[in-house]
């Protein structure tokens, strides 16, 4: 099954993603800020990453920057969970790589539905 | 599938108060002027991921209020707005909204409506005619669109950009999610398809021609290419008569007009039923105002670092080892093994020493838990007072058990305020006495012994001792012509109905408090004194225990019974000597210890039990200490020193005088452990020994 490593600072929300991710079958790689998240991506190989924006130490956005430079990482599917859904974040985001972006608030049936258009 | 999203709310309240926490910290430090922008960013951060969260599980009135917050944090984070001092004053309101908000929802209860609503309203006014977008902050909802019946035929054509892979983005989901729509069909161009030699693996240069024949409206199929928007020429036809132009994407299609619009309406009217039920519920709100603290549910949940855990289980594999080679032994034992049994016992008794510590630390958190509320309320309370303060934190990392740390908050937040109120002197006073205009408040904690030991210092006025002896004379705590040390007339502060304040202020209260300060600290098996010095300050120093789990005690027998008494309160013990021992008043019995006489306890005749010999001179003394006074309890012997598990004698049984609980000794049998200061008490009581008559005799 599909692995997804899953960033956030926010507990609750890490928890609630992680669980929607595993009913659904996938493994999860949860991570709490855009460092720890580089660094657990250089140990694994997961199928997408979904990452929040706003996050201490490392943004979302340098993550999938930092990210899209690995080799292994060049094709991997990123999304950004982004509260501003003013085009300025999104696009942003775009030129720094990522595949696609999930408005928050966001309810589990969104998130499977958005994780759904990148793992086949 | 549905998922109940109630279950990630006390993570979600946890973290929330947690932001709530950093945010305030933030705030008291921010510098109104030129605001650190690390120091905004957290606070940006903390308020950020409030709205996410609470927009996610549905808490839309803390989404609402959260958004407005951070529209104006990051505005002052940009430079966009220049805040003041009176604006940090409303942003650490509106932190106490939040956390008004955050309690109600969490226990149900109803918020102070109108309160929270005024604090919006001066939000909105600080930001000014930059407007809020409402859009953004709306609930979570998976609105269907009213597809219409009529089946259209559309005609795409999709030319990505030879990048589009190093997006992570793939053509093919993308006609995947297209095929959920309607029928489709697919033509690709592969007239740019290079030699294959020259082919980069990692470009794309495939280009399609799809039609669709769908119900989809148009938003629908735009919104499948949302994420390539700007890597590919995208170009959606309607290939029906009537609307026979081509539609070329503008950038921001992702939003039609029609759209918008109705999710507008949509959430007005949410927005609107919200406001009515709160409405509603505002009727009483008056008695949840100020419910900041010692709210009814409280969380039982403790939050554990993963070393501690991972050092637990470590713990417990060891022990398990230890196990399987001890029982090893019972399968064939043999004399010659003695030794190594003897080594597997010891290394048992390692393991099980290092599993209660280990044990132990799970409930240890910092001290920082409880400091963290002072800056606020120094804060606070120095604008009201109108006088100049600073309060410096030192040791917050002690740490202490969860439990101690919960009850000792009250107690600790009462001699801050009795210190901000009484110690500290207004500035034209420091003044006028030569001392810096703003006044200093110092509270440090550390470990001593198997103690916690936090202090409280003022460099204020200092403790009034004429004043205070005045006022015990006049409450007829103490007799006119009474001599006292110093710190027996400090002691009179904590006495009930004690209070010196010629005005009586809404920040420390009626002089209800002090001895219940006291009361609270002792009943934590704590004490607290005093040094003072007129003119110079204040220090209040309070001593607890580490932990109310575990006691290191003196076990003592008196005939065939074992009592534990706690270490920290023996002073010394030692055999008596009959021509130091006096008897006063019929019954009263004390006891010369070097300059002091101290009364004797006679255990045996306290729990009414038969003992070795009742002539003081054949068992032995052990001097406790309590509250300031010594007492000397006599018993037939010592016993070993070692930890006790403290049992709950209420809980299992009934509160008894002079007892604070109850162990279980290695030998099964069970061992009371002793309350020095209700001994005490009772002993008072029954000998009708009066402490400032006789305590105060110096011998001769």
């Amino acid at each position: 099954m599909a692995t997804i490593l899953a960033v956030d600072d926010s507990a609750s929300m890490r928890q609630m993603v992680t669980f929607t991710l595993k009913g659904a079958g996938y493994d999860v790689i949860e991570a709490v800020d855009g460092e720890d998240a580089l660094n657990k991506a250089k140990n694994s190989n997961p199928d997408a990453v979904l990452t929040d924006v706003n996050m201490p130490k490392m943004d979302g956005i340098t993550l999938i920057r930092e990210l899209r430079q690995l080799p292994a990482y060049r094709h991997t599917p990123m999304l950004m969970l982004t509260t501003e859904s003013s085009g300025d974040m999104k696009s942003k985001g775009k030129s720094a790589g990522a595949t696609g972006w999930l408005v928050k608030p966001f309810n589990p049936e969104q998130l499977l539905a958005t994780i759904k258009k990148v793992i086949s | 599938m549905t998922i109940d999203l109630s279950q990630f709310y006390t993570v979600f309240f946890e973290e929330s108060f947690e932001g709530l926490e950093i945010m305030e910290s933030e705030l008291l430090e921010l510098d109104s002027q030129e605001p650190d922008i690390e120091a905004i960013n957290k606070i940006f951060r903390a308020a950020h991921s409030m709205k996410g969260g609470s927009g996610s599980f549905g808490f839309t009135d803390i989404t609402q209020f959260t958004h407005i917050l951070e529209t104006l944090l990051d505005q002052i984070r940009s430079g966009d707005h220049q805040t003041n001092h009176d604006e940090i004053n409303l942003l650490l309101s509106s932190v106490d909204c939040l956390r008004e908000m955050l309690t109600a929802a969490r226990d149900k209860t109803d918020i102070d409506l109108e309160h929270i609503q005024a604090v919006q309203h001066d939000l909105e006014n600080a930001l000014g005619n930059k407007t809020v977008k409402k859009k953004e902050y709306e609930v979570a909802q998976t609105e269907q669109e009213n597809t219409g019946q009529i089946k259209k035929e559309w005609l795409i054509s999709f030319i990505p950009q030879p990048h589009i892979f190093q997006t992570g983005n793939d053509p093919l989901r993308m006609f995947r999610e297209l095929e959920e729509l309607g029928e489709l069909n697919c033509t690709v161009d592969i007239s740019k398809l290079p030699p294959f030699e020259k082919q980069d693996i990692e470009e794309c240069y495939l280009s399609w021609k799809l039609t669709l024949i769908s119900d989809a409206e148009e938003s629908s199929i735009k919104e499948v290419f949302e994420w390539v928007e700007d890597d590919c020429d995208l170009s959606i036809i309607r290939s029906s008569q009537e609307t026979n132009e081509m539609e070329s994407v503008s950038p921001d299609f992702v939003g039609s007009p029609d759209v918008n619009n109705k999710q507008k309406a949509a959430q007005v009217e949410k927005f609107d039923g919200d406001r009515r039920i709160g409405d509603r519920r505002s009727g009483d709100r008056r008695k949840s105002r100020d419910r900041r603290s010692g709210s009814v549910s409280e969380s039982t949940s403790i939050r554990v670092g993963i070393d501690k855990v991972d050092a637990l289980i470590n713990m417990v594999g060891e022990l398990v080892i230890t196990q399987s080679m001890l029982s090893q032994f019972s399968e064939d034992f043999d004399v010659s093994n003695i030794d190594k049994l003897c080594d597997g016992l010891k290394q048992l008794e390692r393991n099980t020493r290092e599993l209660q510590e280990n044990v132990m630390q799970i409930r240890m958190l910092p001290i920082s838990f409880s400091f963290n509320r002072f800056p606020r309320l120094v804060h606070d309370l120095s604008n009201q007072l109108g006088k100049k303060i600073e309060l410096k934190l030192s040791g917050e990392s002690t740490e202490l058990d969860k439990t101690v740390m919960e009850k000792i908050g009250d107690p600790l937040v009462h001699l801050v305020r009795n210190s901000l109120d009484h110690g500290i002197e207004m500035p034209e006073e420091r003044l006028a006495a030569g001392k810096p205009e703003t006044g200093t408040i110092h509270l440090n904690a550390y470990h001593e012994g198997g103690n916690i030991v936090i202090e409280i210092k003022d460099d204020g006025a200092g403790l009034n001792k004429d004043r205070i002896l005045q006022k015990a004379i006049e409450r007829g705590l103490i007799k006119e012509d009474e001599k006292l040390s110093d710190e027996r007339i400090y002691e009179l502060i904590f006495r009930a109905g004690f209070s010196t304040a010629e005005q009586v202020s809404d920040v420390s209260g009626r002089g209800v408090g002090m001895d219940v300060v006291k009361r609270n600290i002792n009943d934590l098996d704590g004490s607290v004194e005093i040094k003072s010095e007129q003119g110079k300050g204040s220090v209040f120093t309070i001593r607890l225990p580490l932990t109310l789990a575990i006691l290191d005690g003196q076990l003592i027998r008196v005939g065939n019974q074992t009592y534990i008494i706690p270490l920290v309160s023996i002073v010394e013990s030692l055999q008596t000597k009959v021509e130091n021992t006096k008897t006063i008043a019929g019954d009263v019995e004390l006891y010369r210890l070097r300059n002091d006489y101290i009364p004797v306890v006679r255990l045996h005749s306290v729990f009414n039990i038969e003992c070795d010999s009742t002539k003081l001179e054949e068992g032995l003394l052990v001097v406790a200490e309590t509250e300031g006074q010594k007492i000397g309890l006599f018993v037939d012997d010592l016993l070993a020193q070692q930890q006790v598990v403290i049992k709950s004698l209420e809980t299992n049984y009934q509160k008894i005088e002079g007892i604070s609980g109850a162990t279980i000794l290695g030998d099964g049998t069970v061992a009371m452990i002793l309350d020095i200061s209700s001994l005490f008490r009772l002993y008072r009581e029954r000998s009708h020994y009066n402490d400032s008559s006789i305590l105060n005799t110096q011998a001769a």
